[in-house]
């Protein structure tokens, strides 16, 4: 906790939930953009409708899942459906106004890799992979990524496009037969950043209240760009610091507690 | 024609050594039970295809059960990473594991294929991804109508299917509620279908439009209460998410895996997930 009573990471939260719609519906990644995404639909988007690729479509989870399939999602969600109606009908069919992912490596294209490092066939370490994530890249009307920064996290190529964001810039999408916007915003716990509308490259455009721009390039890969006004994010309120709080200290005493008699071994937070 | 037996039974007459198998469960449902009895019956060379392949694929391929795995997210859901199955990739331990990696995308449209009764699955996907230059069961197919080109893989038919689901009544006909998940596709993708159910009842006393999988489509059914452990049978129980997170321990270590192997699968039966569930029951 810094000297401004909130993290870094409540402040990355918090600036990511600023940017839902009431009107959205979002397919939402698990960890951060679960996070974000509920927070908005506790403070200011209460009709927005956020969809788990498990196929729970207008869940409303009182903790955030563990995982993109925990009951609570189904228990709390208007309907759900199987998976392949999830990704055939919803996802493919266009329904999906923000694809919002995390990201293990992003460049600054917007391309996302979550499946290896190193080479594919003889990885020097092999990551979960892709998921949803190729699908909801292409398909979502846009796509919201949303993660710490870091050397390692934001890198000027990513090492495999598990998920297609602007390729190497420009029309690539276009290109290659994808007419949805694709990456159209990046949260870090540090700044906002747009992609610049001709090449594409992601563009700080809001620093978070303290941040100075030696830490955002000491965190990043890439040479950073900045827009010609870069705004200062406004800090997190009370109310919005409240509700996150409230709601992550529901989440970790619903996770830890879900084996009644302890194992003793470890009670430790998941991906969050 | 479903028949109701052991599980054990209904695991050696169904499971062979080289077989294409599914034990599938997005997330809710997963045939935990079923895929330790397999551990315990010891098949070899196996082709295991699952979405996810989650806790119980790191323990069939850290058992050395595995010749290669199709599938398109290969984490622990919510927790990190699968250690078993990347030790296998990284660095051939038990055996070299050949993968086949797709997206969820990808596999809900092949198991929907497969039960479908057609060769391949058709779709939007794939477009810019590093998937289809690594996989090269990743094609595509021209839209003879619009001209769109459009990813192509092979539909998913695999030898023998496992599930897990809530009740089945008296002749065998199941019902799964809930993430239903890829559960229905699965079972019919497959020439036989294996299912665990938490208990057998005389009506399933079901919605009109309820996911059910009539007796004549399925091959054996098995009660098996608290089958799904450590995953979760909605109305039942929930899931058992410290188990995720120790997991996470327990595998990232060869002996430490091993052990527990011998303790909690090898020297156990399937009648021990009842009580492991007792505690987590709504």
């Amino acid at each position: 906790m810094s000297e401004l009573g909130y993290t870094s990471d409540e402040m990355m939260t918090i600036a990511a939930s600023r940017v839902m719609r009431n009107d959205d519906v979002c397919f939402v990644g698990i960890g951060a953009p679960s996070a974000a995404c509920n927070v908005a639909r506790l403070i200011h988007a209460p009709d927005i409708t956020l969809i788990y690729e498990s196929g729970t479509i207008g869940t409303e989870p009182d903790v955030l899942p563990l995982s993109i399939g925990d009951g609570e999602l189904c228990e709390t969600a208007l309907t759900t459906v199987s998976v392949p109606e999830m990704f055939r009908y919803w996802l493919q069919g266009g329904w999906i106004s923000v694809g919002f992912l995390g990201a293990a490596e992003v460049d600054k294209f917007g391309n996302i890799n979550t499946t290896v490092i190193g080479d594919y066939h003889h990885p020097k370490v092999r990551l979960p992979g892709g998921g949803g994530a190729p699908e909801i890249a292409s398909s979502s009307q846009e796509v919201y990524i949303t993660m710490k920064q870091s050397l390692r996290g934001m890198v000027e190529n990513v090492q495999f496009f598990t998920s297609f964001g602007h390729g190497e810039g420009g029309d690539h999408r276009q290109r290659l037969g994808i007419d949805t916007k694709g990456p159209t915003l990046l949260i870090t716990d540090l700044a906002i950043w747009r992609p610049d509308p001709v090449t594409k490259e992601f563009t700080v455009v809001s620093m978070h209240p303290g941040v100075t721009r030696e830490q955002v390039q000491e965190t990043c890969g890439w040479p950073v760009k900045y827009a010609k006004a870069v705004e200062t994010t406004p800090a997190p309120t009370e109310n919005e610091l409240g509700i996150l709080r409230d709601l992550r200290a529901r989440t970790k005493a619903a996770h830890e507690g879900t084996k009644k008699v302890p194992q003793g071994t470890l009670l430790k937070q998941g991906s969050e | 024609m479903a028949k109701f037996m052991s599980l054990k039974d209904a695991v050696s007459e169904n499971l062979s050594d080289g077989d294409v198998v599914a034990f599938e469960g997005f997330t809710h449902l997963i045939p935990h039970a079923a895929a330790h009895e397999a551990i315990r019956q010891g098949y070899k060379n196996l082709t295991l295809i699952r979405m996810t392949p989650d806790v119980i694929y790191d323990q069939m391929i850290g058992m050395g059960m595995a010749k290669k795995v199709i599938f398109s997210y290969a984490g622990n859901p919510g927790v990190g990473l699968l250690r078993r199955l990347r030790d296998a990739v990284e660095n051939g331990w038990p055996n070299k594991l050949e993968i086949e990696e797709h997206s969820h995308s990808a596999m809900a449209n092949a198991y929907e294929a497969g039960a479908a009764g057609l060769p391949l699955a058709v779709f939007r996907g794939y477009r810019g991804a590093g998937l289809a230059e690594v996989n090269p069961n990743i094609k595509s197919i021209t839209c003879p109508f619009t001209g769109e080109i459009l990813a192509a893989i092979p539909s998913n038919r695999p030898d023998v299917t496992f599930i897990h689901a809530q009740k089945a009544d008296k002749k065998g006909n199941v019902m799964v509620e809930g993430i239903i998940g890829i559960q229905k596709e699965a079972a019919l993708a497959a020439k036989r279908a294996v299912v665990t159910v938490e208990e057998v009842v005389d009506d399933l006393n079901n919605h009109p439009n309820a996911t059910v999988l009539p007796h004549w489509a399925l091959t054996a059914v098995c009660l098996v209460p608290g089958g799904a452990h450590p995953s979760y049978a909605h109305g039942y129980y929930i899931r058992d998410n410290a188990s995720y997170l120790e997991w996470d321990n327990i595998a990232a270590d060869r002996d430490r895996f091993t052990a527990w192997m011998q303790e909690n699968v090898l020297n156990a039966t399937a009648e021990d997930f009842a009580t492991r569930v007792e505690s987590l029951r709504v």
